[in-house]
């Protein structure tokens, strides 16, 4: 009966075993071992074992740098801006209008990157909000492939993924404790203070952390609206593999920019684990 | 606070708007509104290049969606209520798999395909005539790599939630395992199947990262936008971008409307 049981496991498992091998674990293994490796002299791959490629980091260290500011900024600004949007919808909007409200936030998640940045390119162009300020007479804005521009569209990109656990987290939260603090004559910014931020503090930290993580491969973005000026680490990868095919040095900053993700991702849910670990024992007290 | 998230909305619907409203434009113009006309929708789908990405695109994601689900599917059903060794590394590699970046991803099978197909093709050209290279099937591998994770997910959700007793029951009354399978198990996951299967379809049409680098000569439909977008904005653009948006909204309705039905059956 076990055998059998196995063997149907085995069986069902084996298509998906056999597609994660060849085409993600084969695939990063690759990428670990060119970038050990050489550029060829025709563009490529030359086989080696030399830390050069890795020496050679700080070539593109701007990318680097945009990234790991970018990144962390963009995350900051999506999460001040979705909070609030988040509190009215789990905590002040009536029952008959939140799902279509909530709805009407994760949509724009689903359908294409590319064109809502693209849609940036108007907004931020030479006739969108540079033209408006100019009615008004603040003249020769300039906002198209500026960092701002990058910004403007990491929000617009990933404002739903962080207001979404962070909406779940503020529903969850019992409303009758506001009530009760109220009742004993708490200040309101006290309550959001020792209570709300508290109890939605995991919603925040999950939707950082999943912004983040996209954030730190973004290209596309920075394609359309950084116009080439402002470049992350996703725009070096493209120029070396697709332009430059120095596959070799392409490949030692992808593993760089997978492991930094690694080492932030692992203090990252550490700290979580810590934070959640400690607010378990208020719950016991 | 009212007033706080009818700016956010209004942030996140007018650049949407905006294009689908230029997108009826009767000029030349792609950034002003100069009467109004769907030429630039005739344009488009009789553009041959639009058509011909349209197609590919449809194509690599029907593909893609229908082997992440049937695979994805199949893994989720082995993988509930297993425990042990083999259950940690899929954990784990369904874990990589959506977690590392799209464009590490795209590199990384990029080099690979090459270099395998640079090592097998002199072999293969010397026997059959045929040589491998990327293109279709690479997109199809690619994307559904990806979206076989997000189905394993959502059939291992719905898997584990649905009540256990019904399938003991069903066998205590002498069903066979097929029969218990086709009678009781598929229909309580089937909403969680559709729906991955729908979100495979949107991702796989949506996505431009991956493709950018596995298509090789193929282009689809956000690679022929990406590439345009680089030559300059046109309605044309405008128009094809509306028509992308209307699609992937249409389909993540219907995976909604499945999703509801299937959770409210459920329940009952």
């Amino acid at each position: 009966m076990a055998t059998t049981q196995n063997r149907a496991r085995a069986f069902l498992l084996a298509p998906a075993g056999l597609w994660y091998a060849a085409l993600l674990m084969l695939p990063l293994a690759v990428v670990l071992v060119f970038s050990f490796g050489e550029r060829s002299a025709v563009g490529g791959y030359a086989p080696g074992f030399t830390l050069d490629q890795y020496k050679n980091l700080p070539a593109r260290a701007a990318a680097f740098r945009n990234t790991l500011t970018l990144a962390p900024l963009g995350t900051l600004a999506a999460l001040l801006i979705a909070y609030p949007l988040a509190y009215f919808l789990a905590v002040k909007v009536s029952r008959r209008w939140k799902t279509t409200l909530l709805v009407l936030v994760i949509v724009p998640f689903w359908t294409s990157i590319l064109i809502r940045s693209y849609a940036w390119i108007f907004m931020l162009g030479g006739k969108g909000i540079p033209a408006l300020l100019e009615a008004i007479g603040i003249d020769d804005v300039r906002l198209i492939n500026t960092p701002f521009a990058v910004l403007v569209g990491i929000v617009y990109g990933y404002l739903p993924l962080m207001v979404f656990p962070i909406y779940v987290a503020l529903e969850r939260m019992d409303k009758g404790l506001l009530e009760a603090a109220a009742d004993l004559g708490t200040p309101p910014w006290r309550s959001f203070l020792q209570i709300t931020l508290p109890l939605s503090m995991t919603g925040v930290l999950t939707g950082s952390m999943l912004v983040f993580i996209l954030l730190m491969g973004e290209f596309l973005i920075p394609a359309i609206l950084g116009g080439g000026k402002v470049f992350f680490v996703g725009n070096a990868l493209v120029d070396l593999f697709l332009q430059s095919r120095n596959w070799a040095f392409g490949s030692a900053v992808a593993v760089a920019l997978v492991v930094i993700m690694l080492i932030i991702v692992a203090f990252y849910s550490r700290a979580v684990k810590r934070f959640s670990a400690s607010r378990d024992d208020v719950g016991l007290m | 606070m009212k007033y706080y998230a009818i700016a956010v909305y209004g942030f996140l619907y007018l650049p949407i708007c905006i294009i689908a409203l230029f997108s009826f434009s009767a000029g030349r113009s792609a950034t002003s509104m100069q009467g109004f006309s769907l030429e630039w929708y005739s344009r488009a789908l009789n553009n041959p290049f639009v058509m011909e990405a349209l197609w590919t695109s449809v194509q690599v994601a029907f593909y893609s969606a229908l082997l992440a689900t049937v695979v994805g599917t199949m893994a989720a059903l082995a993988l509930t209520g297993m425990k042990g060794r083999v259950r940690r590394v899929f954990d784990l590699l369904v874990q990589i798999a959506v977690m590392i970046p799209g464009i590490v991803i795209g590199i990384a099978t990029l080099i690979a395909l090459v270099t395998v197909f640079g090592l097998i093709n002199p072999w293969l050209v010397a026997w059959t005539g045929w040589s491998l290279s990327l293109g279709r099937g690479a997109l199809i591998g690619a994307h559904g790599l990806f979206t076989m994770s997000l189905v394993i997910l959502l059939v291992r959700g719905r898997m584990e939630s649905f009540d256990k007793a019904q399938i003991e029951a069903s066998s205590d009354l002498g069903a066979s395992p097929t029969a218990t399978f086709v009678q009781v198990t598929l229909p309580q996951i089937m909403p969680a199947i559709l729906a991955g299967f729908l979100l495979a379809f949107t991702f796989s049409f949506d996505d431009f990262v991956i493709a950018f680098f596995v298509a090789g000569s193929e282009t689809t439909l956000p690679i022929y936008v990406f590439s345009s977008i680089r030559r300059g904005v046109t309605p044309e653009i405008n128009a094809i971008g509306t028509m992308v948006m209307v699609a992937s909204l249409g389909l993540l309705i219907i995976a909604q409307i499945i999703l509801r039905r299937g959770a409210s059956k459920s329940s009952r």
